[in-house]
């Protein structure tokens, strides 16, 4: 450590010092060593800071003010929907008897629990127009795995062993193809066309006999709607394949338009996007999976039942493709996402997409005279800008994400979705004011005038950032992930 | 109805749409086919206010009997255990909880820094060289380090112990087919992993061999004995699932030439909460760094040369691998990870061995009381603070009553294993008296008779 550097917790050390208060030992102290056997017990404790616990609180506090969150300030991540994150959300989660109850707890001693799951459930089916839904995956990839192996005991259950594919369009998540893979399938890429959506001749192509899923964001990652999706969903259906639906941008089209109607026969849902999780700097999420009466007998196990008002768990499930996760899911988040849910209502949920949308074009039509748009059409919830013009000026989209940051943004998701050049990618989400909307827009034209007027300014960002850019090349190449004392 | 999560006035929207040039927001919806058009409802409930939604919900939560309510003995890989204070002051600022994955470092050093510290942390209680930034849960990752292991060793056989959690074996079996790897159960006997059948099974397509120290009886498992049975298959791994409050006071597998050690830090700072969210952990050696699933954060300087940390070894992950990925995790627990570490901290060095070395202290007066009354205590192994008796009756009937006496049970291991009929796993944390011990023990006693 040198003078310049913040502190770990671990260089604010002091032998002795404590930060903890456990209870007292009330029975008769054993010789723990001799019960233990001394070959197990460890020689040497492990090296755990020794601090204080104002030491403690002031360490994070101080780490938490090096962070930027939704409510330090606008995060317009794309494909991430940073939306606010209610606090009763957090209130609710913490309530005793949601947040100190055991799994393993007779399930006539948690009704309440088990009724509030149902309930998303139900709500969820809804929502997404399946038939059935699972809460158990941990999160949106994990719910990927989760509906990719439930597509493959379904072709497997049909004798149907040669479907070894699943189509991916080439500006999908990065999880979709992984998780194909993980699934134990080989992921084939279908090309968009100039229009930004899967291109249908493609399509036709790469589909036939060997085709397990077609894999779709709707909208997709640019922001647009598949408006073939009808056609697309008969022509892997007619192949004998099934589609499923990646509901990352669940946020566009909530009592606009739901992914059961539009012929997706598994969906996955990431309740810390659309349903206000929170992200928690990286997890946890929760990741539902709703799918149709037909590939019901798949779902992971152990399901939720209601029989006689009572509320339980179905474990005789012989088609089931088995436990994708200890216990029931992550239950603290489907608790958040419930209480939204019900402070939303049919009527809210739907003004969430509506205004998602309208926030996402109006900045959309702000941005187009300056930012290269490579695709000129109404939006959904999300859109794409490409940094093109301003690559030419030597400032590359990094550069203009790294200058955000002296305005005090959070810079939109960049180079992402691959197949766009020097891809922005702009999500701001609904319970954005239009006047933060407005002062993004302004920051966003000064960038591309400095780009013009003064480049090194963009180039050399950030100025006013506790930190300036990282070396990334040095973290890789001598990885360094651990603390030892007098080394870092 | 108001809804204050959306700022959007009539003004506004007015002046969007113009600006945008369409007359009204439907418009903007005109590339969703007429056909697959929602035109109804959904069929939720309405709305409620904050004030009235509150009540409901809080009665929801009132009708579930709780680990505070009574006086619990359940554990079976979820414990209930002292969370200091502190722990839920940090997670709720909000600057942590309203973030994302730490894409952009520059604004991003807290959260960085913080699972840079749980890293640390991991790596000195497993004894272990490298961790992640956590996973989903204990299950998943041992699941993970599963399918890493026949990566790595281009074989296709596990060898898996049933005195495991029961759902991480489950979890196993499902991760497994995707990859194609072949699960062997290994028996277990006298509470322990029958290392005869372990050696007898192992051969050269053996990718690991997978145990739980303490495992799922609270039994000790010998990692010197299994080590060397490892040994003589090249190659072969040892992969451990430990409690890592139990790695307070127990010899960390790293000690003992662990290749994988997984586990869940939920003792650490995080509720039980209906069995999620948790903390998966993955800590390996050097050697496999470059494969662990999920983010790492390692530490290097900005431009200034000042300290910094930033997500690396990126070109491991999926979202740049794709379809050459080994694993599909995305997320991770960063929030319970923060929580883990900010109750680690409190503890320290002294503090956390001292909690782990309470629980095996309140585990053995446990075992010493029951059977001064008679109780069969079955296995005789050295145990952490989970202990298996046998009684004369139907586990669920003996929760049953003790829920009237105000008493969470123990797991029924019959759910696991049929041959365990009418045995009970019991866990006692630091949180459990001497007073409560006594009274479970003499209920026990009453209903076995």
């Amino acid at each position: 450590m040198a003078e310049q550097d913040f502190p770990l917790i671990f260089e604010l050390s002091q032998e002795s010092r404590t930060g903890f208060s456990l209870p007292d030992l009330d029975v008769p102290e054993m010789d723990a060593e001799d019960m233990i056997g001394s070959s197990f017990v460890r020689n040497k404790a492990a090296d755990l800071p020794e601090v204080s616990e104002l030491q403690i609180m002031r360490h994070y506090t101080a780490l938490s003010k090096r962070n930027h969150g939704v409510d330090s300030g606008f995060y317009p991540l794309g494909s991430c929907t940073m939306k606010y994150n209610p606090k009763m959300n957090e209130d609710v989660a913490r309530l005793t008897g949601f947040s100190h109850i055991h799994p393993y707890q007779a399930p006539e001693t948690v009704q309440g629990a088990l009724h509030l799951l149902y309930d998303l459930q139900q709500s969820l089916v809804s929502i997404t127009g399946m038939d059935t839904v699972t809460l158990q995956p941990a999160a949106g990839a994990h719910g990927e795995w989760t509906g990719l192996m439930m597509i493959r005991a379904y072709h497997e259950a049909n004798g149907d062993y040669g479907r070894t594919k699943v189509i991916v369009p080439d500006s999908a998540h990065g999880t979709n193809p992984a998780s194909a893979t993980v699934a134990g399938f080989e992921a084939v890429t279908v090309k968009s066309d100039e229009r930004g959506l899967v291109d249908l001749e493609d399509l036709r192509r790469v589909v036939d006999e060997q085709t397990a899923a077609l894999m779709l964001t709707n909208p997709n990652t640019l922001g647009l709607f598949e408006e073939d999706i009808e056609e697309m969903a008969a022509v892997v259906h007619e192949a004998g394949g099934k589609l499923y639906y990646d509901g990352a941008n669940l946020n566009a089209i909530l009592g606009y338009a739901r992914p059961g109607d539009m012929g997706f026969d598994v969906v996955h849902l990431n309740l810390h996007k659309t349903f206000t999780g929170p992200h928690g700097g990286g997890g946890p999420g929760s990741g539902p999976v709703g799918v149709t009466a037909e590939l019901e007998p798949y779902l992971p196990k152990p399901i939720l039942t209601k029989v006689d008002n009572q509320y339980q768990f179905d474990y005789d499930r012989p088609k089931s493709i088995g436990r994708v996760k200890p216990y029931y899911g992550n239950f603290g988040i489907n608790v958040r996402a419930y209480t939204y849910i019900r402070t939303m209502g049919p009527e809210g949920l739907k003004k969430v997409s509506e205004y998602a949308v309208i926030n996402a074009n109006y900045m959309m039509r702000r941005l187009q005279e300056q930012y290269e748009l490579p695709f000129d059409r109404h939006c959904k919830h999300e859109f794409i800008l490409s940094g093109k013009r301003q690559k030419k000026l030597g400032v590359r989209t990094l550069d203009i994400a790294k200058r955000l940051l002296d305005f005090g943004y959070h810079p939109p998701t960049i180079y992402f979705p691959i197949n766009v050049e020097e891809a922005l990618m702009i999500e701001p989400t609904e319970t954005e004011s239009k006047e933060t909307l407005d002062a993004f827009v302004e920051a966003m034209i000064q960038i591309s005038n400095e780009a013009k007027d003064n480049p090194e300014i963009v180039q050399e960002a950030p100025h006013s950032t506790i930190v300036s850019r990282m070396d990334e090349t040095q973290a890789a190449r001598k990885p360094v992930l651990s603390y030892k004392k007098g080394e870092n | 109805m108001e809804f204050r999560y959306l700022p959007m006035t009539e003004q506004d929207k007015k002046d969007m749409l113009s600006r945008i040039g369409v007359q009204k927001s439907e418009e903007l919806f005109s590339d969703i086919p007429e056909n697959i058009r929602f035109k109804g409802n959904l069929d939720l409930k309405e709305p409620k206010n904050e004030f009235q939604l509150m009540n409901e919900l809080t009665k929801m939560a009132q009708e579930n009997v709780t680990l505070k309510s009574h006086t619990s003995f359940l554990g079976a890989g979820v414990y209930d255990h002292y969370i200091p204070s502190i722990v839920d002051h940090v997670i709720s600022r909000s600057e942590f909880y309203t973030a994302y994955t730490p894409y952009q470092p520059e604004i991003s050093q807290g959260e960085l820094q913080a699972i840079f510290e749980f890293q640390t942390m991991i790596c000195e209680l497993t004894g272990m060289d490298v961790a992640n930034s956590s996973m989903y849960d204990g299950g998943t990752a041992l699941a993970e380090a599963v399918n890493l292991s026949a990566g790595q060793t281009k074989r296709k056989k596990v060898l898996v112990s049933k005195a495991i959690h029961p759902e991480s074996l489950a979890v196993i079996h499902s991760y497994v087919k995707g990859p194609g790897v072949e699960v062997v159960e290994i028996d277990h006997k006298h509470g322990k992993t029958d290392l005869v059948q372990l050696e007898s099974e192992l051969d050269d397509n053996t990718a690991s061999v997978v145990l739980q120290y303490p495992n799922f009886f609270g039994q000790i498992e010998p990692l010197d004995e299994v080590r060397k049975i490892v040994d003589t298959q090249k190659k072969a791994m040892m992969i451990t699932s430990s409690n890592p409050l139990a790695l307070g006071y127990l010899t960390p597998p790293g000690e003992f030439g662990a290749d994988i050690v997984t586990g869940d830090a939920q003792v650490f700072g995080i509720p039980a909460q209906y069995g999620g969210p948790h903390c998966g952990y993955f800590a390996t050696t050097k050697k496999l760094m470059r494969k662990v699933p999920g983010r790492l954060v390692g530490q290097t300087v900005d431009e200034e040369g000042r300290r910094g940390f930033v997500l690396t070894l990126q070109a491991r992950e999926q979202h740049i691998r794709r379809d050459k990925a080994t694993s599909n995790i995305c997320s991770n627990q960063a929030l319970n990870a923060l929580a883990s570490s900010v109750a680690m901290s409190s503890l320290g060095k002294q503090g956390l061995r001292k909690m782990s070395w309470m629980n095996i202290q309140k585990a053995a007066y446990m075992k010493k009381q029951l059977q001064l009354n008679n109780i069969e205590v079955v296995f005789d192994g050295a145990f952490f603070n989970e202990l298996v008796v046998k009684l004369n009756h139907d586990i669920r009937e003996v929760n049953r009553i003790l829920l009237q006496k105000g008493i969470i049970g123990g797991y029924d291991l019959s759910q696991m294993d049929n041959s365990l009929q009418n045995h009970m796993l019991v866990a006692v944390t630091e949180i459990r008296t001497k007073e409560e011990i006594d009274q479970f023990v003499k209920e026990v006693g009453d209903i076995h008779g």
